[in-house]
């Protein structure tokens, strides 16, 4: 009974961030931009939400005739699979998780390679040059930044001795993390940045050049999988790095362990949005020398670095 | 460099003989025009570019005129087409025309494209406009009208209006003839579908596509994301424009130009009206001359507004361009103070403006000039000093100077490689030359160079601005010159010759007295000049409009070679064309 109260709790709630984030984005973008945004549907626009779901359903759901038909189809559910897949193993409070696995950190890579073929078959399986432009680059700089996104966690886990996500947070009761452990963060929050090919990393979209890169094809509620799967995307990466390095559910006690972990992923969430106010769009081939060359040897030498201190240290 | 005008004709004739100019044409602008026969056209060009002292560098303008109708000549050689080549010298600060004489059952010449390589494009553009044909072009097509379209537009047996045409229907037939005039054959322009090691992907990027600012279509040879070539096709926003102006008075014309470069709004109405004024023999009071400078220098702002927006959008900056749209709002809400219109106000006229400034237009016009540097500060950190901006943009798109001139590059495009060219400061109009302003240079001719010389230029035209608001002079806003339309009314009821030149110029339009000229002014993307031909009618009898996309997107391919898709981005943005600049 309480397990499946957890996995509806977990859905839930993922499933309204993301939702909710269609707004929180617009409006949140509009007071950086000095205009108004969504403003007209419901309470603050809220609704707006209701409104664009809506729209979404109705609209033709056109598969082009030129694609691969059945991978076509397939492509944006692996992308919502994998990522919900990851929500299973993040405590969201002390009991509130849906499988506290002990190799949780593990189990979410793998996701989110998997989630890699969302795209480069969505792309590859739409027969437009656009869209095998822009699922060549999201494949090449996954590919990159999957490798230092791992090796960024290697200090949390040497510092918690545990893969699993809860052992983590407990281990965090003497400290943040993000102390400790700053250059993970930073490897690990552009590596997040990249994984949800959010600006100024969304270079397999990047509507100025690839009209909408490997979901130009795809309308509908298609499309919408595409467009809700980078939400949640956010709020996983999100999700993570309040557990990882911000002491996930801990806080004070006047409020519910719940609250304190929704409210820190909130904050990062609020952060990615703001980058995407802020910054330009490097080229395809810089962002790969910038993992390549400044990325990599840095989580390498973090690892080194907390390695040797631990050692010294027991 | 102080030369005599006209001792280029002294030097030919030194060097070809007393019989190679076969006539020396006056025109209203003193543009020394000379007619050359056709077997000579290619020795006097190549001996004015590459030969005689301080040359003529480059190719301004080329353009055709249907002379069949055209009256009153004074003495040119009766042909029935004329070409004419516009050459510009800027050691020398001056221009010369070269006209050559053609007739119907022998329409061609030869191609000049071996002496200048952006003789291209013009070259078809006549095609296109007049059937003359260019041997030895390497590719003469039409260029702004569709495949299949019949006649040449531009001739005066061709018809105006589409109502003077079969009503238009768009059969399937004609629809299959029409899709399949749009498939690219890259045979066709010389490219291979494969190399060596690897097939080339052929990319159509546009004519809808949210990078090319409106309709544009570039075809892009690739090599992964590398760019082995480009092919752009122009000619969707073709509106005849030009035809237009041949059909339209002098004074009714007026509101087409604003919608030529539609950022630049009464910037394009100084530049047509300083021709007219120029046949006209009109002297625009001093008055009117500062306004003119001041609508226009805030014009100059509100287009790089929109140009500093679009680019960091085009290279992923999402925010910029609501502050700079914003920034433009407040432009047109003056604009709207003192014209009643925001983006095309056509609010010059011939001999003036259309009324005097309103009241309290000083203190709306100091607010913005007092506002506007502090926003350029905050543009210039969150943009110019962006390093991943420096990133995309350093480097990129790089030409020289030479490079530029060969190509017809004015503008910022060309102050960017270092070049000090300024219309504005070289070849003063309105009165610009009272002004204390500087031209900002650039160095290194790349997309970042552009854009500090734009953002730069900002400043400078706050700064006119800032002295047009200190020193307005009094007096009239219009000239009282007859042929000033609307001609002032102040006099009519008591004296009855001023009542019939009102009645006249207001019933038919002003007469404008035959001749030729064209003055090119500094517009906001380059250098633009509306040369007309009035044969003494109440209608130009040809208005040839040079504008600065046209010869700039004709660089596109030679400056975006080698690079990649997202360099292509910033080289357009930074580029700064508009689609109706481009096509007319």
């Amino acid at each position: 009974m309480k397990e499946a109260l957890n996995i509806a709790g977990v859905l839930f709630i993922a499933l309204t961030i993301a939702a909710g984030l269609i707004w929180v984005e617009r409006r949140l973008l509009s007071v950086w931009q000095d205009r108004l945004g969504p403003n007209r549907v419901g309470p603050f626009g809220l609704f707006q939400v209701i409104a664009d779901t809506i729209k979404l359903f109705f609209k033709e759901d056109w598969v082009p005739s030129f694609s691969d038909r059945p991978v076509f189809i397939m492509a944006p559910g692996i992308l919502i699979i994998t990522i919900l897949l990851t929500f299973a193993v993040i405590p969201f409070g002390p009991d509130f998780i849906v499988f506290d696995s002990n190799i949780g950190i593990l189990f979410f890579l793998g996701n989110s390679s998997l989630g890699v073929y969302s795209i480069v078959l969505g792309g590859w399986a739409s027969n437009n040059k656009y869209s095998l432009i822009g699922a060549m680059r999201a494949s090449a700089q996954m590919l990159t930044y999957e490798v230092f996104m791992g090796l960024s966690l290697m200090g949390v886990v040497m510092m918690a001795d545990s893969f699993s996500f809860n052992a983590i947070v407990e281990a965090q009761k003497g400290g943040w993390f993000i102390v400790p452990q700053f250059i993970g963060f930073i490897v690990f929050f552009i590596a997040g940045l990249a994984e949800t090919h959010r600006l100024p990393f969304d270079i397999p979209e990047s509507e100025g050049e690839l009209v909408a890169g490997y979901h130009s094809e795809y309308s509908g509620m298609k499309f919408g999988m595409f467009f809700v799967g980078e939400y949640l995307g956010i709020t996983l990466i999100s999700a993570l790095i309040a557990t990882l390095f911000f002491g996930g559910w801990l806080g004070p006690s006047f409020l519910p362990p719940v609250f304190w972990f929704l409210l820190k992923t909130f904050f990062f969430i609020c952060m990615f949005i703001l980058l995407r106010a802020s910054l330009p769009r490097p080229r395809y081939d810089q962002l790969m020398k910038f993992g390549w060359k400044v990325l990599l040897p840095l989580s390498l030498g973090n690892i080194l670095i907390t390695g040797a201190v631990l050692i010294f240290f027991k | 460099m102080n030369i005599d005008k006209h001792i280029v004709i002294t030097a030919l004739e030194a060097e070809f003989g007393n019989q190679i100019i076969i006539c020396n044409q006056l025109t209203a602008d003193d543009t020394p025009t000379l007619w050359i026969g056709k077997s000579n056209l290619i020795v006097v060009l190549n001996y004015l570019k590459n030969v005689i002292a301080f040359p003529y560098k480059m190719l301004y303008d080329l353009t055709c005129l249907d002379e069949r109708a055209r009256t009153g000549r004074n003495g040119q050689p009766g042909s029935e087409f004329t070409v004419v080549y516009l050459l510009s010298s800027f050691e020398r600060n001056q221009d010369i025309r070269i006209k050559v004489p053609l007739y119907i059952n022998d329409l061609n010449l030869q191609s000049i494209t071996s002496l200048w390589k952006s003789a291209n494009w013009y070259e078809r553009e006549v095609y296109d406009m007049f059937g003359v044909i260019f041997n030895g072009h390497p590719r003469l097509t039409r260029i702004l009208m569709p495949k299949s379209w019949q006649g040449h537009p531009l001739r005066k047996d061709h018809s105006t209006r589409a109502t003077e045409l079969d009503p238009y229907v768009l059969t399937e037939n004609l629809r299959a003839v029409e899709e399949s005039d749009l498939t690219f054959n890259p045979e066709e322009y010389g490219m291979g579908r494969s190399s060596d090691d690897s097939d080339f992907m052929f990319l159509n990027l546009g004519p809808q596509h949210p990078g090319t600012h409106g309709l544009l279509r570039l075809i892009l040879q690739l090599h992964g994301e590398d760019i082995v070539d480009v092919v752009p096709d122009i000619g969707f926003h073709h509106r005849g424009a030009e035809k237009m102006g041949e059909r339209q008075s002098w004074h009714t014309y007026i509101p087409y130009t604003d919608r030529i470069d539609y950022l630049g709004g009464v910037m394009n109405n100084l530049a047509y009206l300083l021709s007219v004024e120029k046949l006209a023999g009109i002297e625009v009071p001093e008055r009117a001359n500062v306004i003119r400078i001041m609508m226009s220098e805030l014009f100059r702002i509100a287009s790089h507004l929109v140009w500093l927006g679009t680019f960091a959008q085009d290279l992923g900056q999402l925010s910029p361009v609501f502050y700079t749209f914003s920034d433009r709002e407040r432009i047109f809400d003056i604009v709207g103070a003192i014209t009643g219109a925001r983006m095309h106000p056509s609010w010059f006229r011939i001999g003036g403006v259309a009324h005097d400034l309103p009241d309290g237009w000083d203190k709306l016009m100091q607010e913005f000039v007092s506002y506007l540097p502090k926003r350029l500060k905050e543009f210039e950190n969150m943009i110019i000093k962006n390093a991943i901006f420096k990133a995309r943009t350093v480097g990129i798109g790089v030409y020289t100077t030479e490079e530029a001139i060969e190509w017809g590059i004015t503008g910022s495009g060309l102050r960017a490689t270092g070049f000090d060219w300024d219309y504005r400061k070289k070849r003063p109009y309105s009165g610009i030359d009272q002004f204390d302003f500087d031209i900002p240079l650039g160095k290194n001719g790349d997309c970042y160079d552009r854009a500090v010389v734009r953002m730069e230029e900002m400043r400078q035209s706050l700064r006119i601005i800032q002295q047009c608001i200190d020193q307005m002079p009094a007096g009239e806003y219009k000239s009282d010159h007859p042929l000033a339309i609307p001609p002032r009314k102040d006099k009519t009821m008591t004296d009855i010759e001023t009542l019939i030149t009102h009645f006249v110029g207001v019933s038919w339009g002003p007469v404008i007295p035959q001749g030729e000229a064209m003055v090119p002014i500094e517009a906001a993307k380059g250098s633009n000049g509306y040369y007309l031909i009035s044969d003494g009618s109440t209608s130009s009898y040809r208005t040839r409009i040079r504008t600065p996309s046209f010869p700039h997107m004709q660089m596109l391919p030679l400056i975006s070679k080698g690079y990649t898709i997202p360099d292509l981005l910033a080289i357009l943005g930074a580029m700064d064309f508009v689609l109706a600049d481009m096509d007319r």
